[in-house]
């Protein structure tokens, strides 16, 4: 038995995320850590329970173990109810055969009977790897006012930036006449921030004619978006106002976390009332020591700290020992950080030992040639040996 | 069979008098400790982590913030279809609420009639321990103990009531039981941790009542202690008994003791709790700390040091905290100077005030005040 849902969210959390390199070898990158206890995708999931909406599938297909074990139930989510929930949808085999998900809109043809069952009026497409607190009933409150049959929410880029992003030219009523794939000259500075609500039955049409359309690479942006605009659907821009980060590569992702340490910037965490929920690992406060340093950073949960850490994410478990530096870095779960190590601009992920005196990064004014540097990353589980040095821009994958 | 033949059984309210300043408004159970636990956290993430999927929460009065705290056991994975969590508040004609363990028992006959389960281990929230209690059942049924008393090698707790002091053989057998002794130095004294054969159980606690003996200590174990199979099995690992505010201070502080939290907190054996969701703590520019433990959900601008921080504590610009327990939700304001001071829940201590304690008497500020 299936009750009705007005609205469902579809989370396309398929996507390798290969800009991140090493920290999305073994793991979708809606599965990645971000923010000292989270991954990426609380955000949206705790966004979609925060807005009321608590039917969400979530599409997975690359490396899905981590996503699935962490998803699990819902229950961190409050997605473990009778009615709905969170459903994990990976591809699967059909009577007369099967398919991966080919497209954004692929996966989502692929799963027409899920939402089917809940019969719902609107979906909400969302995407796994963007950070930001948003009240998607607002964007459908927005959706049902205009009448629209696709609502897409954008933000206001800054104009010489506009160029890196799908901008969406509109009247001044905000119903979209144009699309514009990274446009050279820009006409608008209005980002697609990749959150779309659609009239389920219009939608579905259009994802019916698009499989059938053999030459089509079944994607939303390059696909559903222009064919339901070109056939003079109603399409509205809603504007955004608010903190938004796409972390799909290492610099985003670095700048992402280094964020929560800049009181100017709008993303509040500690807001009680737009809580953003995560599976939690059960550990004991962190341990401060008498021979620490810690100052400009954000902590966590079950980590004993012993050297100085100045301007970084800590999360989870993690060890950082007496003599050791960790400056403007990212310290993933479980990693330890040995004595008189040194840690700078750096993304460690989980469970990686730096022996002591290792060097991973550097700063910028440090640089011979700032051309060389960027932020270094060392992958999953390896083991940065006594004295060793990790570059720059470095990424390590294998234990050195 | 599910589980291991043992149910769990909890005394919420045991002790409450001992630490009369934080149980005014909650069970002994929902004392707030360590940061971002209660109390039973320990009893209870022990008996889940020993394989025990079934616990009784034995309740009695003020068990609102426990009921709160422990909602359908889902944070100790007891929210089940078969066994789980089962609060058991005062039941009974007449005047229902019970005044020994005796009368707690009484009043659950009719849940241990119920239990499949053979045995029945018992604990109450004063003692901070993390116990693998699966050594102590084994060693019970395997050596067909009636009953088998946990007991720990250290001095004996000062101010604590009705304290069991155990003289064992080379075997293990408890051959006399001794009820506050005026004992300085070390000796075994009891956990009011027990191991019992169920049906023993309701035997002894039946005897008890008809002759109106009503101490479960005395006229139970004590009495009964030639005619029954009593054997201790002691705790090597740490062991906190909180009998007063002095000591509810002092096993806080045991908490900066890098040995202490790995063997509270060992790795695969985790102490449950409620969760919050808080965000990170937070470290700011001026920010200077150590030898502290501090929680999610801390925003931290001044100086804090010796100290237990609880989640969403603030800590204002200037400030200086040290030498103490901070709980849950208090805020520090700016330039305010703290030293051996315990607040309660939601305190507020205004711009630049001063609280002085002294370590044996700490200064303590009660729930939602306002300094």
């Amino acid at each position: 038995m299936f009750r009705k849902q007005e609205c469902v969210a579809m989370l396309l959390a398929g996507g390798q995320g290969s800009r991140l390199g090493v920290l999305t070898k073994g793991l979708a990158k809606p599965a990645v850590p971000y923010g000292g206890k989270y991954r990426i995708i609380d955000f949206p999931l705790s966004n979609c329970v925060n807005s009321g909406i608590e039917t969400v599938g979530v599409l997975t297909q690359y490396q899905p173990l981590v996503l699935n074990e962490y998803i699990g139930n819902g229950q961190p989510w409050d997605l473990d109810s009778m009615h709905g929930g969170v459903r994990v949808l990976p591809p699967y085999q059909r009577s007369k055969g099967g398919d991966w998900y080919k497209g954004t809109a692929n996966a989502i043809y692929q799963n027409t009977a899920y939402i089917e069952r809940y019969d719902p009026d609107y979906v909400v497409v969302l995407s796994g790897d963007h950070i930001y607190k948003m009240d998607y009933s607002k964007m459908l409150a927005y959706h049902k006012d205009n009448n629209a049959d696709c609502t897409i929410a954008v933000l206001e880029v800054p104009m010489e930036e506009a160029s890196r992003f799908g901008i969406l030219n509109t009247n001044p009523d905000n119903s979209i006449y144009e699309f514009d794939e990274k446009p050279a000259v820009p006409k608008s500075n209005k980002a697609s921030m990749g959150i779309y609500i659609f009239n389920w039955k219009k939608l579905k049409k259009y994802l019916e004619e698009d499989e059938a359309d053999p030459n089509s690479s079944n994607d939303f942006g390059k696909n559903i978006l222009p064919a339901m605009l070109n056939a003079g659907e109603r399409m509205f821009a809603y504007p955004f106002e608010g903190y938004w980060k796409d972390v799909g590569t290492i610099d985003s992702l670095w700048e992402a976390n280094m964020d929560l340490l800049d009181p100017n910037v709008e993303l509040d965490l500690s807001d009680t009332s737009w809580r953003i929920y995560g599976r939690n690992q059960g550990m004991p406060p962190h341990y401060i020591a008498s021979t620490a340093n810690v100052q400009n950073s954000i902590i966590t949960e079950g980590c004993n700290i012993y050297g100085t850490i100045d301007f970084s994410v800590i999360f989870s478990g993690v060890t950082v020992a007496q003599n050791a530096i960790v400056r403007d870095s990212i310290v993933m779960p479980g990693s330890v950080i040995e004595e008189g190590a040194i840690v700078q601009y750096a993304i460690i992920s989980e469970n990686v030992t730096v022996k002591s005196g290792a060097v991973i990064g550097k700063r910028p004014e440090d640089m011979d040639n700032i051309d060389d540097w960027g932020v270094a990353v060392v992958g999953d589980g390896v083991t940065v040996s006594s004295n060793a040095v990790v570059a720059p821009k470095e990424m390590i994958d294998k234990d050195i | 069979m599910r589980g291991n033949d043992v149910v769990g059984l909890i005394f919420a309210n045991m002790h409450d008098e001992q630490i009369h300043e934080l149980t005014g408004i909650r069970t002994m159970a929902s004392v707030p400790f360590g940061g971002r636990y209660r109390f039973i956290d320990f009893s209870l993430s022990s008996m889940v982590n020993s394989g025990i999927t079934k616990v009784g929460v034995i309740t009695k009065s003020n068990y609102q913030s426990l009921m709160d705290h422990l909602g359908s056991g889902k944070a100790w994975d007891l929210s089940r279809k078969r066994d789980g969590l089962i609060i058991l508040p005062p039941f009974g004609q007449g005047n229902a609420l019970y005044h020994d363990r005796v009368e707690a028992l009484k009043g659950i006959f009719d849940f241990l009639y119920h239990c499949n389960e053979n045995h029945v281990l018992m604990a109450d929230c004063d003692i901070i321990a993390n116990i693998d209690y699966s050594p102590i059942i084994r060693k019970h049924v395997e050596e067909n103990n009636d009953v088998t008393i946990a007991y720990k090698y250290d001095k004996l707790p000062k101010k604590r009531k009705d304290n069991m002091v155990l003289s064992l053989d080379s075997t293990g057998k408890i051959t006399n039981i001794d009820i506050d002794p005026p004992i300085e130095g070390s000796c075994n004294f009891g956990l009011n941790i027990y191991v019992v054969k169920k049906q023993y159980l309701i035997r002894i606690i039946e005897n008890a009542i008809t002759r109106s003996r009503m101490s479960f200590l005395r006229d139970c174990i004590q009495a009964n202690l030639n005619s029954g199979k009593f054997m201790a099995y002691p705790i090597d690992t740490y062991v906190g008994v909180i009998q007063s505010l002095e000591s509810y201070f002092k096993i806080t502080m045991d908490l900066l003791n890098q040995e202490v939290r790995e063997q509270l907190f060992p790795i695969g054996r985790p102490v449950y709790t409620k969760v919050r969701d808080d965000m990170p703590a937070v470290y700011g520019l001026n920010s200077h700390v150590t030898n502290s433990l501090i929680a999610d959900g801390c925003i931290i601008d001044g100086e804090v040091e010796n100290s237990v921080l609880f989640r969403g504590v603030k800590v204002g610009k200037g400030a200086k905290v040290s030498n103490s327990i901070i709980i849950q939700g208090s805020d520090i304001g700016d330039n305010c100077n703290l030293n051996y001071v315990i607040t309660d829940k939601n305190v507020v201590i205004k711009e630049a005030r001063t609280l002085m304690g002294y370590d044996t008497y700490p200064v303590f500020i009660s729930k939602n005040s306002v300094v």
